[in-house]
């Protein structure tokens, strides 16, 4: 009797808050690049705010000096204030990132359930192509999509984009092809319910887990392929503060004399990456009914 | 004893500078090309160091700069000619005679015939065919050659500009059987009679050159080979150097590379510097909008303060003068005082930017946004360019960048793809009449990308390219130089550049000349290790 009561009770409810510190307290490590996210995400958004000077305004009288007072964290070849340019770096990363990650995680998930529903043939060419398109390493993809549509930040997105996708759809796939046998996907087909519909309604939800993990790893990795890609010439261009660029040119020429300027970019996107990175895998801790309890 | 020793210490001394002096034979030169490649290998067609550094040591030339004496504006001396000629018919006629036995690298004889067909593509391009330095030759009537040992050029007008024009180091001869085929062959492929033979390449990485042993001057080439490697980015150079995995650059690197390699390698590397004739050219395309509107185009000159970036700017880059349109030290170059009154050389720039958004608010383009083609070599295109995009920043115009490798840069200004564009003006002899004819108009001057059309700026040109009087030369060149710089703004010439070339000390025969395109076809170089 007794035993029903408590089959019967609801389950605890927790508020967003709750949810939050029984996080923070289980995933110490991910809450630490939860932290870096979040100053990164809150200095790239506020840099108009923050910024102590223009990121891209030459000061001649200023050029190459150490961090100090007047610029914290120095200046680069053209006197540009290095703090100012790596609070809108921030913003640069953030935009690729969160853009590319985004919609290469959203399109990959649509295409790995579409493809997983449909199965036969359309799956049989998805993940054909799928295959090509993943036998180029996530750099070799971007820099063969820049080199065709040329450098820039929309560009850089779209390069970074494309390899996303098919990576996003192989996972959402293998988790999405056991939903398609599941007995409520196959009484929603009974129902009468749209292909749309049985996708988005009934399938996408499920999938969910895997998808966010995917992303949030996506946002490091498109945020590495865009200082790569900068790095090599072929992202953003001078003057755009992004930190890739910031290694390239001037950090490079003047890393005996003036190494700050390589310094303090590279420990921006070390901080950013492994912040990312740390959140993820908490997030994948948290999300798997398997690893959360242990 | 005593004196008999300082006897033979002398001798031995002046024996061991001798034979120091003596160059040695063999070994292989690697060196970069401070570029990606160009777009094609044709040296009658091209404008770029990237082609003609790579190609240069493939072909002969009729005369040439002496090589001991690169930054002579007179001395001249014969590639494939016997003699340099005097002119006949009151300065209207310079007859060559031409070497004999000279071959191909095929085998095939080369004749006067070689040199005349190639000389005509590059004055009067037939059909189809591009000459970059077409413009260049005004004076020329007539090109033939009469018999195999004799070519003829005839002009229309005695000019002092003739001789030094026709040392240009991009006239290549070509082989006429081989252009009688097909006009475009060497576009793609190389096939000359100069002191290397073509071994390979791989585009846009590297070319390869071995030996010719039937090169015409004897003892030369030094080298058995080289091996040209492509490198934009000026840190690979300096790295490649530290590293003696390449022994120089040719064009030039910046004062901080310069000291890098100095304060590492100490005796092991030797620097040659020198002003150089030419510099960076910002140019608006008069057929896109709002460049079509004068008030647009002074508006950008007038916000860039070319003497505070100068200063600044030859510290980090190649850049050092504030010049016009005429190499700077040149008698025909504009003082301070001539230039200053020119809207981008303007010394009270409050004044100058506050006129330029003033210009910008009536032409109705205030808060303007638009894209800058530049090209992806670091020196100094990409730092000259981002340092215009925060001065035209200073009048509310925002200016981003499109850094594109040299193929597609030249591409997208050949097709007028671009609304803004950062080139360059860099010429061979100084011959400032001759070098300001690539201000002229597109249709005269097909390497012009302002695409802009200014009969008075041609009449004026027109007028200076006849004129003998050095004095009133000047005066017809300042009023060009007006026309282009104030009346028109058709272009703006930014900072020209200065010379810097650091080099591993075992390279020897090679001496700097002001421009970047004289002195390259390696047959003097040689290696002392």
């Amino acid at each position: 009797m007794s035993a029903t009561v408590i089959d019967d009770a609801p389950l605890p409810q927790r508020s967003f808050w709750q949810s939050t510190l029984r996080f923070c307290k289980r995933q110490p490590l991910g809450t630490f690049g939860l932290i870096l996210v979040i100053i990164m995400a809150v200095t790239g958004f506020t840099a108009e705010w923050i910024a102590p000077y223009n990121p891209t305004a030459n000061d001649f009288a200023a050029m190459t000096e150490p961090p100090s007072f007047a610029h914290l964290l120095g200046t680069d070849q053209f006197g540009r204030d290095l703090m100012s340019r790596i609070i809108y770096g921030a913003r640069t990363a953030l935009i690729v990132g969160l853009s590319s990650a985004v919609v290469g995680g959203f399109s990959g998930l649509v295409i790995g359930v579409a493809s997983a529903y449909f199965g036969g043939l359309t799956d049989l060419i998805i993940q054909r192509v799928s295959d090509i398109v993943m036998a180029f390493p996530l750099i070799i993809m971007a820099l063969a999509v820049v080199s065709i549509f040329g450098p820039g930040v929309h560009n850089v997105i779209l390069a970074i984009t494309i390899p996303l996708i098919p990576r996003c759809s192989r996972v959402v796939r293998s988790s999405a092809l056991t939903i398609r046998s599941m007995p409520y996907v196959d009484a929603a087909r009974a129902c009468g319910f749209g292909h749309t519909r049985i996708i988005l309604r009934h399938m996408v939800p499920n999938v969910v887990a895997p998808f966010l993990i995917m992303v949030t790893s996506f946002v490091g990795q498109a945020i590495l392929a865009e200082a790569s890609l900068s790095y090599l010439g072929l992202g953003v261009q001078e003057p755009v503060p992004a930190w890739g660029l910031m290694l390239q040119g001037g950090a490079e020429e003047y890393a005996s004399t003036a190494p700050w300027i390589a310094i303090f970019p590279g420990v921006a996107i070390m901080l950013a990456v492994l912040g990312i990175n740390l959140f993820g895998d908490a997030l994948r801790d948290a999300l798997d009914p398997k690893l959360r309890e242990r | 004893m005593r004196a008999w020793f300082l006897a033979t210490a002398l001798v031995t001394g002046l024996l061991t500078n001798a034979q120091a002096q003596t160059p040695k034979q063999g070994g292989t030169l690697d060196y970069m090309i401070a570029a990606d490649g160009g777009p094609s290998l044709d040296g009658h067609k091209e404008t770029t160091y990237a082609v003609l550094h790579a190609t240069a040591p493939f072909y002969s030339n009729l005369i040439r700069v002496n090589p001991e004496n690169p930054s002579s504006t007179t001395d001249f001396i014969c590639d494939l000619c016997t003699e340099m000629p005097t002119p006949t018919n009151g300065g209207l006629t310079y007859t060559f005679k031409i070497r004999k036995g000279v071959k191909f690298h095929d085998g095939s004889p080369l004749t006067a015939h070689d040199i005349a067909v190639s000389w005509n593509r590059i004055v009067f391009p037939p059909a189809g065919v591009s000459s970059a330095r077409e413009a260049s030759y005004p004076m020329v009537d007539s090109i033939e050659a009469p018999d195999d040992t004799t070519v003829v050029f005839k002009l229309k007008f005695p000019t002092l500009s003739f001789m030094p024009a026709l040392a240009d180091p991009w006239s290549y001869i070509y082989s006429a059987k081989v252009l009688e085929k097909d006009q475009h062959f060497y576009e793609r492929n190389i096939m000359g009679s100069g002191p290397f033979k073509f071994a390979g390449q791989e585009i846009g990485q590297a070319m390869h050159g071995v030996r010719n042993p039937d090169y015409y001057h004897s003892g030369q080439p030094h080298l058995d080979g080289f091996n040209a490697i492509f490198a934009p980015k000026q840190q690979t150079r300096v790295d490649a150097m530290r590293a003696d995995r390449a022994a120089l650059e040719f064009r030039g690197m910046s004062p901080t590379a310069r000291d890098q390699l100095v304060k590492e390698l100490g005796d092991q590397v030797t620097v040659q510097e020198s002003d150089w004739n030419c510099g960076n050219v910002f140019t608006p395309n008069h057929k896109r909008k709002p460049f079509d509107d004068v008030r647009v185009r002074r508006a950008l000159f007038m916000a860039v303060d070319q003497w505070k970036g100068a200063e600044a700017l030859r510290k980090i880059a190649i850049v050092r003068t504030v010049g016009g349109i005429v190499y700077p030290g040149s008698p025909f170059a504009a003082t301070k005082d001539e230039l200053s009154t020119f809207p981008g050389y303007a010394t009270d720039m409050e004044k100058s930017r506050a006129e330029a958004r003033r210009l910008l608010k009536e032409a109705g383009a205030e808060g303007l946004t638009v894209e800058m083609l530049n090209r992806n070599v670091d020196q100094p295109y990409i730092i000259v360019g981002t340092w215009l995009v925060d001065e035209f920043r200073k009048i509310g115009v925002t200016v981003t960048q499109n850094i594109v490798p040299t193929g597609p840069w030249l591409d997208k200004m050949r097709t007028g793809d671009f609304a803004l564009a950062m080139e360059a003006n860099c010429q061979m002899v100084v011959n400032p009449i001759a070098d300001s004819g690539r201000y002229l108009p597109h249709d005269i001057y097909k390497e012009n990308f302002a695409y802009h059309d200014d009969p008075v700026q041609v009449d004026i040109y027109n007028k200076m390219v006849r004129e003998t009087d050095p004095a009133k030369a000047r005066v017809l060149m300042r009023a060009y130089e007006k026309q282009i710089l104030d009346i028109g703004a058709h272009q703006l010439p930014t900072l020209w550049f200065y010379r810097v070339v650091p080099m591993r000390s075992y390279v020897k025969g090679w001496k700097i000349g002001n421009s970047h395109y004289l002195n390259q076809n390696l047959a003097n170089i040689w290696l002392d290790r």
